[in-house]
């Protein structure tokens, strides 16, 4: 999620909904081939569809490039206790799916893609599912991903500050705490920042045309305040 | 003008009494409230638009009862988080302020017209694409009001909005805050930021202590802690 869904290829252009399409089909279909050669050339297709994403082959890697562990330890494990061919089998398809995946989130909008998943579900309405709440888990879960990432970084900068090296019990118990009392004021924030509902009318105060709705402040001096901090300098965008 | 009434609440966690029977009506702009840690004013402000409900006794927002019309509430009353981080609930930032907007009947162009004006008042039009979790601390609170703001509330109750900036970010904050049209009530520590305010509540112990302009009140808050 870094805002990338900005450029403007052809992957970028396609429909959230067919892009989920398609990699639902191609998931199918890794899943379903047990020739490493056939893996291997869907791995090739895969970064294919990051250059003409216009991805270079650096960005590509960094998105498998959290796993590379697991993918070895996986390799070596599969070769030494089962086959060569079948370790090969399993890196790659797990590391063609991923890249897919990674390519549909790095072109799609997250509405679009949460759009894309509520419409999808709208079916499974009359089985009691409510498409809008999956739709809102998933933006969650993209938004909060950083967020708890900076919360383990900080717990173990904290834990190293006094003497303590990694130790994953020791940075999870403090992180699933932390967690736990962030989703209760998340659901707060949520309930608070939804005042309307499915198929409200609209109401008076947003009758005019929102162009020509007179500003209810007059914030001047934020913009230039904004362009002097020092944290807003180092956005990586 | 909204005009909140606090009709005899008392607010009970377990065997905790957080608030003890607090009377009051608030319609003037600007109030401010103050306390120390544990006296109940993050509670109070939780009542105003029906995020808590009290054990006992009515809140009634221009009329409507905070426990029977919670939307109706909410649409009069935002609420603006301590930390920003838990507010903000979209990984996009134009995402994040169109949410309010979710369930409304309104046309696709004049929602995103909506988004862009207030993201454009704030300053954060140049950030609109960026994730949000890229903004410095100023930036994510400016959103967080932003976010509220774009559903149009009469009044806004922020809780402790610049406890978690540093000085530069809060001093902007502060300034958004006080040229905002809408009613707004404060929760806070920072006793500057309500010099002038119309109205300053102290709380103590789930019960307020000083109702008053923020001269005699602050005055008194501050020998109570010293």
């Amino acid at each position: 999620m870094s805002g990338e869904y900005q450029r403007t290829s052809v992957i970028h252009r396609l429909d959230a909904g067919f892009k989920l399409l398609v990699l639902a089909i191609a998931g199918t279909g890794l899943m379903a081939v047990n020739d490493w050669r056939v893996l291997a050339f869907a791995l090739i297709c895969a970064l294919g569809l990051y250059r003409l994403g216009g991805f270079t082959m650096r960005r590509a890697y960094e998105q498998v490039r959290p796993m590379r562990w697991i993918l070895v330890l996986l390799f070596v494990v599969q070769g030494a206790w089962q086959s060569w061919d079948l370790a090969a089998v399993v890196v790659l398809r797990i590391s063609a799916l991923v890249l897919l995946a990674m390519l549909v989130t790095l072109t799609t909008r997250s509405d679009a893609l949460i759009a894309a998943i509520e419409k999808m579900l709208q079916p499974f309405r009359r089985f009691g599912v409510n498409p809008a709440k999956v739709g809102l888990a998933f933006s969650l879960a993209l938004r909060f991903i950083p967020v708890i990432g900076a919360q383990a970084q900080e717990i173990r900068d904290a834990q190293r500050a006094r003497g303590l090296e990694a130790n994953p019990i020791a940075v999870a118990l403090p992180l699933v705490l932390r967690t736990l009392r962030m989703a209760g004021d998340v659901a707060d924030a949520i309930e608070a920042r939804s005042p309307y509902d499915d198929d409200d009318e609209l109401p008076p105060r947003f009758a005019e045309k929102a162009a020509s709705t007179p500003a209810r402040t007059s914030c001047t001096q934020t913009e230039r305040q904004l362009e002097t901090s020092s944290i807003s300098r180092s956005l990586p965008l | 003008m909204t005009t909140i009434e606090v009709r005899d609440v008392h607010q009970r966690f377990d065997d905790f009494e957080a608030l003890k029977g607090i009377d009051l009506t608030l319609r003037e702009k600007r109030i401010g409230i103050v306390g120390s840690n544990g006296s109940g004013k993050s509670t109070f402000a939780r009542l105003l638009n029906g995020l808590v409900l009290p054990t006992r006794g009515q809140v009634l927002v221009d009329g409507a009862d905070t426990a029977k019309n919670g939307k109706a509430v909410r649409r009069k009353v935002g609420f603006v988080f301590q930390n920003p981080d838990n507010q903000i609930v979209f990984p996009i930032v134009e995402e994040d302020v169109a949410f309010g907007l979710k369930g409304l009947k309104l046309p696709k162009a004049q929602r995103a017209a909506l988004v862009e004006e207030v993201l454009d008042r704030y300053g954060l039009g140049r950030f609109r694409s960026h994730p949000s979790h890229t903004l410095s601390g100023g930036q994510k609170q400016l959103l967080a009001l932003a976010g509220v703001l774009v559903t149009r509330p009469d009044c806004v109750v922020f809780d402790e909005p610049t406890t978690l900036l540093d000085l530069r970010n809060a001093r902007m904050v502060a300034r958004v805050i006080a040229e905002l049209e809408q009613t707004v009530i404060i929760v806070t520590h920072d006793l500057k930021l309500l010099e002038n305010f119309d109205r300053v509540i102290v709380f103590d112990q789930g019960r307020v202590i000083a109702d008053d302009t923020p001269g005699p009140a602050l005055a008194h808050y501050v020998e109570r802690m010293s």
